[in-house]
């Protein structure tokens, strides 16, 4: 028996097959592109505000204090998405991080939310429901996350 | 030490977490935690949230590679995917109930049990005759992957669907509950119950383990357990690592893959149990 993909050999590929793995392959290529840029601009996005830190307070460079209290979670740090955002209009360089962080935390919900539209384009309606349902487990869970907080 | 030197060290430790773990399928959780509890005394709590940012990190930077390189079964990921964010939303919210002792034996436990499955486990290879299954049939799951170690194209046949779909809600409960992509449990039901290669399974595993943490990570963001100066080095440190190591897996032989599988499980394992029962 053959894998899905593979015709038998010594004849060659019916165009639907051909035209599938090519539909496939194209979304394979989607998928990992989402994948890359969320990756490469929150890593961006995270060492800039690293930086501004670092260039900002002199103390994180030197002091042992500031460490030991990062280190136990007593360095004020934003948890909300409005704590961000006021953060990120002083020029704060923790909202920065935090603000890279969670572009990072948001790269896997990105790539469940395109294949969604990938699995319309093969025209595979029971994964369209499967990544759907996916999704929505994903966005209740954030919306419990902020009212469990 | 200063904030800048703690940030360097853990950088450079977690270069090594990325890498591992996109070989693996681990996540890179499993080292970050020890890492972070036994080598800086940061409190579970807050290891816990930079090891959600290192599964992320990881599954991200070396599924990206795993997706174009077609070592990743992405219908059977996003099919397992239903069992792991439910489970992962589970363990998220009775996580706060458990405290930080017994998360460190329950962890340990998993990762000794996963272990020794996969030791039992070493001989066997990829396989076209299991079982037949009718959900991995209508899902159409059975796949294959070229090889670049062995030279060849690999064809395998995945089974026990439903059994894995159960799995994999533990496992994301796990995960949910210590902030581990429990990768270590996902692997091993690939590999045992679905029958899927080796190097399928982990960068199988590295697809959905993102996606697993990215369930419970708003519960973690939200009670302030992601220290930014702690994920920050993190995350860098595991992207550039995880990219890293995935350009090694295709070179590997399946064997090998196994072997530091296992050999790293027993390790933290160890560590981890040590640590809560002193």
């Amino acid at each position: 028996m053959n894998a899905p993909g593979t015709p038998p050999s010594g004849q060659p590929p019916d165009t639907t097959e051909s035209e599938e793995d090519a539909r496939v392959r194209k979304v394979e290529i989607i998928i990992s592109t989402v994948l890359r840029v969320g990756v490469v601009t929150s890593l961006l996005v995270v060492v800039v505000g690293l930086v501004v830190s670092f260039v900002k307070h002199p103390a994180y460079r030197t002091s042992s204090a500031i460490r030991v209290a990062v280190v136990h979670g007593a360095n004020p740090y934003p948890h909300t998405l409005g704590g961000i955002i006021v953060g990120l209009q002083h020029g704060d360089g923790t909202a920065i991080i935090t603000f890279g962080l969670l572009l990072l935390l948001l790269t896997p919900i990105m790539r469940v939310a395109v294949s969604i539209f990938t699995f319309v384009y093969q025209r595979d309606r029971t994964f369209v429901v499967i990544t759907s349902t996916v999704l929505a487990v994903l966005v209740t869970s954030f919306l419990l996350g902020r009212a469990g907080g | 030490m200063s904030l800048l030197a703690f940030s360097l060290v853990l950088f450079s430790i977690c270069l090594a977490a990325g890498a591992l773990g996109s070989l693996l399928g681990l996540g890179g959780g499993i080292i970050v935690v020890p890492a972070l509890t036994l080598l800086f005394n940061v409190p579970i709590r807050l290891a816990i949230g930079a090891s959600i940012i290192s599964v992320i990190a990881t599954s991200s930077g070396a599924a990206a590679a795993y997706v174009r390189e077609r070592i990743t079964n992405m219908r059977v990921g996003m099919f397992l995917e239903l069992g792991t964010t439910t489970g992962a939303v589970t363990g998220a919210i009775i996580a706060g109930l458990v405290g930080a002792r017994a998360l460190f034996v329950v962890f340990g436990l998993v990762l000794a049990y996963s272990a020794l499955q996969m030791f039992r486990n070493r001989h066997e290879t990829a396989a076209t005759d299991v079982p037949p299954d009718r959900w991995a049939d209508d899902l159409r799951l059975h796949d294959h992957y070229h090889d670049e170690a062995e030279g060849r194209e690999v064809h395998y046949r995945v089974t026990h669907t439903k059994a894995g779909l159960g799995l994999m809600y533990v496992a994301g409960a796990v995960s949910g509950l210590l902030g581990i992509g429990s990768g270590a449990l996902k692997v091993p039901s690939m590999d045992l119950a679905m029958r899927l290669p080796i190097k399928v399974s982990t960068a199988t595993s590295n697809f959905m383990i993102g996606v697993t943490a990215a369930a419970s990570a708003g519960v973690y963001f939200a009670r302030g357990d992601i220290e930014p100066f702690i994920a920050a080095p993190v995350a860098a440190g595991v992207l550039i690592g995880a990219t890293a190591g995935a350009r090694l897996l295709p070179r590997l032989h399946s064997r090998s893959v196994r072997g530091i599988f296992v050999a790293v499980l027993v390790l933290i394992s160890v560590q981890m149990l040590v640590k809560g029962l002193a």
